[in-house]
């Protein structure tokens, strides 16, 4: 009880003092997660507008593959893309294991199934609201992904800060590929892995608190989007 | 602008449809000729919105032909349709009159000033920033209609443009229609209000399980049905 009370104290001084180390892997967290989900947002959004429109022999297969990707553990994941940027690896030459580019790659890869998925989802009972009205205009399946990635905009900015939330709190892929170097791949849940093991309860806490209050900043912003979509969807 | 050649007359021709095992339209045939609107009345479930939706190319005949005069050029819509349950896009009242301008090709500023003039047709200009789902019903609808007018048509389909109306809109709408009539955009519209139908029509089709029953002029039909089952119908409006 008193550890924890002490640790407490301290971690809130580390971060009302700004502390550099606490800050630096913040920081570097949030890079890397945001990247991430910009990459995977590129193809996941289109690939999902996609599938919500488009039928095709196989489609049903993609979607339980989709749906499957999403539970894909992280540290399967990050293996996965350990031995692919491995020196022996294919993109072995490129230099990019243990760096925080690995790092974006391997979330990007962890999230992009997700986001598409929640795309495919988001997005269909839209076309079968949009389908004949749109197909009236003489737009078809095609024209109207970028019309649906649109009028979904609120729901689909959810769909991102859901991606986030997994990417931000992953550990295991990020381990793996980034190898948590101090002030260089370290981010804050390799750090608070690391230093609870150490013994360092204070910046381990003091990490836990900024992670939380993001994931919470997160939760509050879905909410607004959610209000805002009521508003123009009617 | 308009091309000279016309899409008019439209050759209905043995029209059948099915849907779920049932047959909808059984054979109907009729022709279309550019000229005061043309409305489409019968009892619910005749087949009037299937019929409409067949015509506009939405649905594909299950026999006979829908056939245009010179085919049909999806670049550029020579017709249009405002559908009995409109669907509008969750966008402002502006973007979904700009939205068809836009997929038909119109740059943006005739895109704008089409829109704005359409919007004004409707008398809808003090609401173009508002998003247009969250208008009312009646609003709702003159938007769908001042959209589709927007596309500047030769044909415009309306199914049902005043069934949610209140009194004074569904007059603010016949005086739409009648105007974009008398400027040459063919007409073809479904109601249930007869006093609608007599207003605005310049020929009707009576329709019945599936049926062409009737097609005459208004001024004939309304005054002299032919068939028992359009005198019946017109007497049943009557008594309300
Ligand atoms: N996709 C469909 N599948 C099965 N039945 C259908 C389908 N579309 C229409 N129907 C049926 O076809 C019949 C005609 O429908 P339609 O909507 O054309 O009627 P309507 O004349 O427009 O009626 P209302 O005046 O009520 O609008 C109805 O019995 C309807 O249930
Ligand atoms: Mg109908």
């Amino acid at each position: 009880m008193g550890d924890l009370h002490a640790a407490s104290t301290a971690a809130l001084g580390l971060i009302l003092a700004a502390d550099p180390a606490v800050m630096g892997i913040v920081g570097l967290s949030l890079q890397v997660s945001l990247t991430a989900v910009l990459l995977a947002a590129l193809v996941g959004l289109p690939l999902g507008a996609l599938l919500a429109v488009t039928r095709f022999p196989g489609r049903q297969s993609v979607i339980v593959a989709l749906n499957a990707l999403m539970g894909l553990p992280p540290v399967v994941a990050g293996l996965l893309i350990y031995l692919l940027l491995s020196r022996s690896g294919p993109l072995g030459p490129l230099g990019l294991l243990f760096t925080p580019s690995a790092m974006v790659i391997a979330q990007a890869v962890l999230i992009a199934p997700i986001l598409a998925a929640l795309t495919r989802e988001t997005l269909s009972g839209l076309w079968e609201e949009y389908a004949e009205q749109l197909r009236s205009f003489g737009a078809g399946p095609l024209r109207a992904v970028p019309t649906l990635l649109w009028d979904g905009r609120f729901a689909l900015l959810t769909v991102l800060l859901a991606g986030f939330g997994r990417a931000s709190a992953e550990v295991g892929a990020v381990m793996i590929v980034g190898g948590n170097i101090e002030g260089f791949t370290r981010v804050m849940t390799t750090a608070i892995a690391l230093e609870t093991s150490k013994g360092d309860l204070p910046l381990a806490l003091a990490l836990g608190l900024v992670l939380m209050g993001i994931v919470l900043a997160v939760n509050v912003l879905a909410q607004v989007l959610r209000s805002a979509a009521s508003r123009w969807a009617g | 602008m308009r091309a000279p050649d016309t899409i008019l007359p439209l050759c209905v021709e043995a029209l059948r449809f099915a849907a779920g095992g049932v047959e909808i339209l059984h054979g109907v045939s009729f022709t279309l000729e550019a000229g005061p609107p043309t409305v489409v009345i019968g009892p619910n479930g005749a087949g009037k919105s299937v019929l409409l939706r067949l015509l506009h190319g939405l649905l594909p005949p299950g026999g006979g032909a829908v056939r245009w005069a010179t085919a049909p050029d999806r670049s550029a819509p020579r017709q249009a349709m405002v559908f009995q349950r409109p669907v509008l896009l969750r966008r402002s009242v502006m973007a979904n009159v700009a939205y068809p301008l836009a997929l038909a090709g119109i740059g943006p500023r005739e895109r704008a000033r089409r829109a704005e003039e359409a919007l004004d047709l409707v008398g809808l200009s003090a609401l173009a920033d508002r998003p247009a789902r969250r208008l009312s019903g009646g609003e709702q609808q003159r938007l769908a209609l001042a959209r589709a007018a927007a596309l500047g048509p030769e044909v415009l389909f309306l199914d049902e443009p005043c069934a949610s109306l209140d009194p004074s809109a569904t007059r603010a709408v016949e005086e739409i229609v009648a105007a974009l009539a008398r400027r040459g955009t063919k007409i073809v519209m479904t109601t249930h209000d007869i006093g609608q139908a007599r207003r605005l029509a310049g020929d009707v089709i009576f329709l019945h399980r599936g049926r062409v029953v009737e097609r005459a002029p208004a001024a004939r039909f309304f005054v002299a049905p032919e068939t028992p089952e359009a005198a019946a119908f017109l007497q049943g409006e009557l008594v309300w």
